[in-house]
């Protein structure tokens, strides 16, 4: 059976704060699904399916927050896949409304790292002694920025990627970020404020990385005749993948490229349609080097031509062949939570529709596409896709 | 300047001789004797083929650097890596005693140790 088209994003809500130190983690994604079920048309007795990554989620699992919002549930999945969790909550949304198991699916993510002074890129993060590759690593000082750092070195070794080139894509989204009065960053930067600010992690740079943000968002998707009921532009899901990407045990390491090779295999599949159809990408963009990289593993172009891909602005709207990220992304507009897969499936709910703002709208916004990478493109993690098609 | 300070994680069952060679100044890799292949990190089950007909060898201690970041953010600064050892598996490592100027990818290592916050030593590379 195939899943294209089974199911349609019908709710897509950001939450307009970067820093909330007087709302609790649970109210934040309480307003967050509020917001989406408002902007679909639906309340939350009409939700049925609750989607949430466990990590982001107090309690266990998504049981406490299920509670807190008062839902009723035939259908619950707190899979956490980091960063990317929330596309791939859409394929799982989408798999559990094909096979009759909910109706309506809402997905939710919040974070308060800013108020709660997380040292989310520089720090090493302790886990649990059973995490069994933790006494192998921690004692070396893995943290966010190096970890990508490490990925960004190796492709410039293997490809000649440069500063300058990883420079453009934090360029590019500044120049969207200009008209998100939300965003955090609105400056238009220039390649050489990029390369020219301090050095976080050789060889990334202060503006090479994400902002560190409060927030949330969420999503309502449900099933084609409820779709059609409702007064919202129709987006529908036409193509999901996932998968993950590790070092394995060591043989053969390869941190050149990420998971999003396969799950975009996946998704292009089910969609039955080309990276060139693709006429918007929402990129998860933790640093500059995770979007080139994700880009050439989408297929968007050749392995280590992404680097060339991305400079001279052709990831700017209006301006570039693939315009990316057109609410600023993680690079200026917002990070909630250290997990940037919500607002990349938001922003491009809001291109299919046609309700991004008028400066950075794509004229064509037939497909588009969204892409997470949770966890580490040093170590490990799970890559996941969205294509999505205006009806 | 400040002298970085490695701390040790802990064990987990089985990984004990691993930490205890290193106290010796010896690298240990843990091997599949099934078909002879080293895996890392180590552990009880091979990863490639979920054997559990494991032994512990003693590592050459040479390797090149596959890929590095000198981490300014932090004071000190360190150097984390990936250096893949001669006996074909990758781990990762702090580059050490070695001039920032100095590292490059493919760069020929070799370990040394480095103490540890509790007693423990932690293998770590310099260059060749």
């Amino acid at each position: 059976m195939s899943l294209k088209g089974k199911a349609y994003i019908v709710g897509a809500w950001e939450h307009p704060t970067r820093k909330a130190p007087d709302i609790s983690l649970m109210q934040l994604h309480a307003e967050c699904a509020k917001g989406a079920l408002e902007d679909a048309g639906l309340t939350s007795k009409d939700v049925d399916g609750y989607f949430c990554a466990a990590g982001d989620t107090p309690g266990l699992g998504g049981m406490s927050m299920a509670e807190y919002m008062g839902l009723r549930l035939k259908h619950y999945d707190s899979t956490d896949s980091g960063g990317s969790s929330y596309n791939l909550h859409v394929g799982h949304a989408l798999m559990a409304i094909a096979t009759g198991r909910c109706n309506v699916a809402l997905v939710t993510l919040a974070g308060r790292p800013r108020s709660e002074g997380v040292q989310t890129g520089t720090a090493p993060r302790m886990g649990n002694v059973q995490q069994a590759e933790l006494q192998f690593e921690f004692p070396y000082g893995p943290a966010t920025a190096n970890m990508y750092a490490m990925a960004a070195r190796r492709h410039m070794h293997e490809f000649g990627t440069t500063s300058e080139q990883l420079a453009w894509v934090k360029v590019a989204a500044s120049h969207h970020a200009q008209y998100n009065p939300h965003a955090m960053l609105q400056k238009v930067v220039t390649v050489e404020d990029v390369v020219n600010s301090p050095m976080v992690s050789d060889p990334l740079h202060r503006l090479d990385c994400c902002v560190i943000s409060d927030g949330g968002g969420a999503l309502v998707i449900t099933k084609p005749e409820i779709a059609k009921s409702l007064k919202r532009p129709l987006v529908k899901v036409i193509g999901t993948g996932e998968a993950n990407k590790a070092q394995w045990g060591g043989r053969n390491l390869d941190l050149t490229y990420s998971a999003g090779r396969e799950s975009g295999q996946s998704a292009f599949e089910m969609a039955g349609v080309k990276p060139s159809d693709i006429k918007y990408a929402s990129i998860y963009d933790s640093f500059t080097i995770t979007v080139v990289m994700q880009l050439e593993d989408l297929g968007f172009c050749k392995k280590g031509d992404g680097g060339k891909f991305v400079s001279d602005g052709n990831l700017i709207s209006g301006v570039g062949k693939l315009p990316f990220n057109t609410d600023g992304g993680g690079l200026c507009s917002n990070h909630p939570g250290n997990r940037g897969g919500m607002t990349k499936v938001i922003e491009a709910v809001r291109q299919a529709r046609g309700e991004a703002h008028p400066k950075v709208q794509v004229k064509d916004h037939s497909i588009v596409l969204a892409h997470g990478t949770g966890g580490s493109l040093g170590t490990r993690h799970v890559g996941s896709t969205v294509i999505l098609e205006r009806e | 300047m400040s002298e970085r300070v490695y701390q040790f994680v802990g064990t987990t069952p089985g990984t004990e001789p691993y930490w205890d060679a290193a106290k010796e100044g010896k690298l240990l890799l843990r091997y599949n004797k099934d078909d002879g292949q080293p895996h890392y990190y180590p552990r009880q089950i091979c990863p490639y083929t979920l054997s559990t007909n494991l032994e512990w060898r003693e590592a050459k201690g040479t390797g090149v650097i596959y890929t590095y970041s000198i981490m300014h953010a932090a004071k000190p600064a360190y150097v984390i890596a990936y250096v893949t050892l001669d006996e074909g598996v990758s781990m990762m490592t702090n580059i050490v005693d070695t001039p920032f100027d100095q590292i490059k990818v493919g760069q020929k290592v070799k370990v040394v140790f480095k103490d540890m916050d509790d007693g423990h030593k932690l293998p770590c590379f310099k260059v060749a």
